[in-house]
């Protein structure tokens, strides 16, 4: 089995995440990780076994996230990366994951349910239409058989169990497993597994930010410490509203 | 003259409230449902809708309503498709902006015809959007628009079915809908609301006990629900319900964007968590740093005190 789990390098949480006034584009210029939804794909490839490829498109510096993919203990990196690609939405994105995908050639693809930052949750979907490919996506449970899957997925009316042939495209929900935390020796071990740069052509986006502003206030937000007191302090303030 | 097309989703014979307030929200759209034994559905709604009737549209899934959409925009000239948010319509329209090289915007609050504004990055910013394409492709976000009721003739009209080999590959081997325990949480007017931070499925009956003091249901993250600790009908998010109660209390919730989407609506928000980064914080009107398994048992006592309950 050949799987490909493509993830995102994303501006590192602790460091907040901010747009860029002058680009309108996301500030990616401090630290990037591997997104957190990402690393329920790359734990779920590891449990099905085979050879395993991350694959991500980003600026260079996006290989010391793939590395985490890696010391987690998948086999390559594959990184898409050009100054074209920067700026690029949906159309351009998933046109550069479908080309180095089908370079690939797998069995299996996988992406995690959202990225931590864009959050569009759905880019799985236009890479499977530009692949001709079957996609089942938010799954939490996955059986690969031999020529085929079956993924338990979760939507808004409940539970549905969906079959697919091989090869196909799978988004894995946050309920799927829990990830591993990369050894020791994953980590050292990380820095001699292959890793290659791919270019891709740029496409023109479909899309546009034309303005950006701050959120409406959401009125007074106070915040507490427990010193004993939080449960009066509770009921004061529902009082007030007339809440209770 | 822009020329509108409007996802409809339908779950046991009805429209999603979330399709009608896209639908009633742009003057002049027209729908489609999509499905088997639909036809029905796209009556009384007061406009153009088309009806893509197929024993092999059955099962909700996305592949092969991005051929029927698809057909549709290039058979009648729609320039704009736009959907409400749900694990199905965004599978379908990332597909169709794929199929047609048209740009989607997601999480959309609003939209003049022409540009649309999308709260992202948690909410901290607001964005304005626009489109470069010449179809445009649009998803509202959960709960942005208020429930319409419509009326009125629809003039049906069945839509051709063509579908592509790899579109029917998928198939779907069950389906297995949660039923619904207890008051409804879509109707109540207080929801006490757990997380992974009540421990252990046992606690939830903190959350009951608050709720019944107050007189509200109780409601729950996708976390807790997957693990099994409440059902899935009590479910608040992206992949449950939406709510907007006039007091929702957030017990050991991080508050996850997937959850914000579910209850951002509500009134007043209250939050008790022991992680003073928790994003829930954010948009809490009080929050409280502290650990919910001693404050809650106190609130629940003083609440009662308080109403006599």
């Amino acid at each position: 089995m050949k799987i490909v789990v493509c993830v995102k390098a994303v501006p590192d949480a602790s460091a907040g995440r901010r747009m860029d006034a002058s680009s309108k584009r996301l500030n990616r210029s401090g630290e990037l990780t591997l997104s957190d939804f990402d690393s329920y794909a790359v734990e779920e490839a590891l449990q099905i076994g085979g050879e395993t490829v991350v694959l991500s498109m980003g600026p260079e510096r996006a290989v010391d996230a793939l590395r985490k993919a890696l010391a987690m203990g998948a086999d390559r990196a594959v990184l898409v990366s050009s100054d074209d690609l920067a700026g690029s939405d949906l159309l351009g994105t998933a046109s550069a994951l479908a080309e180095a995908i089908a370079k690939e050639e797998p069995d299996l693809v996988l992406f995690g349910q959202q990225s931590a930052d864009g959050g569009g949750a759905c880019l799985w979907a236009a890479v499977a239409e530009k692949m001709r490919r079957p996609a089942i996506s938010q799954v939490s449970e996955l059986t690969v058989e031999d020529s085929s899957i079956t993924g338990k997925r979760q939507t808004e009316f409940g539970y549905d169990t969906i079959r697919a042939p091989l090869p196909a495209i799978v988004a894995v929900s946050d309920a799927i497993n829990t990830p591993r935390y990369p050894s020791l020796k994953g980590i050292m071990g990380a820095k001699k597994k292959p890793q290659e740069t791919l270019g891709a052509a740029a496409v023109d986006p479909g899309t546009t930010v034309l303005e950006l502003s701050p959120p409406p206030a959401r009125g007074d937000s106070v915040k507490i410490e427990d010193d004993g007191s939080a449960a009066e302090k509770i009921v004061e303030f529902l009082a007030e509203k007339r809440l209770v | 003259m822009a020329k509108t097309l409007v996802f409809l989703e339908h779950h046991e014979g009805a429209v999603q409230k979330g399709s009608l307030g896209v639908l009633a929200k742009v003057d002049g759209a027209h729908g489609v449902v999509i499905g088997s034994g639909v036809r029905s559905i796209a009556d009384g709604l007061g406009t153009l809708v088309w009806s893509a009737d197929d024993e092999r549209l059955e099962a909700p899934l996305p592949q092969p309503r991005v051929d029927v959409i698809a057909k549709l925009v290039a058979d009648e000239g729609y320039d704009t498709v736009l959907f409400a948010q749900s694990v199905l319509a965004a599978d379908i329209a990332a597909g169709l902006a794929a199929r047609l090289g048209a740009g989607l915007n997601w999480g959309l609050i609003d939209f003049d015809g022409e540009k649309g504004r999308a709260p992202q990055l948690q909410d901290t910013v607001v964005v304005e959007v626009g489109w470069t394409s010449p179809v445009r492709l649009g998803i509202f976000r959960a709960g942005s628009l208020d429930a319409v009721a419509l009326s009125g003739t629809s003039e049906v009209r069945d839509a051709a079915v063509e579908l592509e080999d790899f579109s029917t590959l998928a198939e779907m081997v069950e389906q297995a809908h949660a039923e619904q325990q207890g008051p409804s949480i879509e109707d109540a007017d207080v929801i006490v609301a757990g997380g992974r931070g009540l421990g252990q499925p046992e606690n939830f009956s903190l959350a009951e006990e608050l709720a019944k003091a107050l007189g509200g249901a109780v409601a729950a993250t996708r976390a807790v629900v997957d693990a099994g600790w409440y059902p899935y009908s009590a479910q608040v998010g992206q992949t449950g319900k939406t709510v907007a109660p006039k007091l929702y209390i957030a017990l050991g919730i991080s508050g996850a964007i997937q959850h914000k989407v579910g209850m951002q609506g509500s009134n007043t928000i209250v939050a008790i968590n022991k992680d003073p980064n928790a994003p829930i914080f954010e948009f809490s009107d009080l929050g409280v740093v502290g650990d919910l398994h001693a404050i809650v048992p106190k609130l629940t006592e003083l609440v009662r005190a308080k109403r006599g309950s």
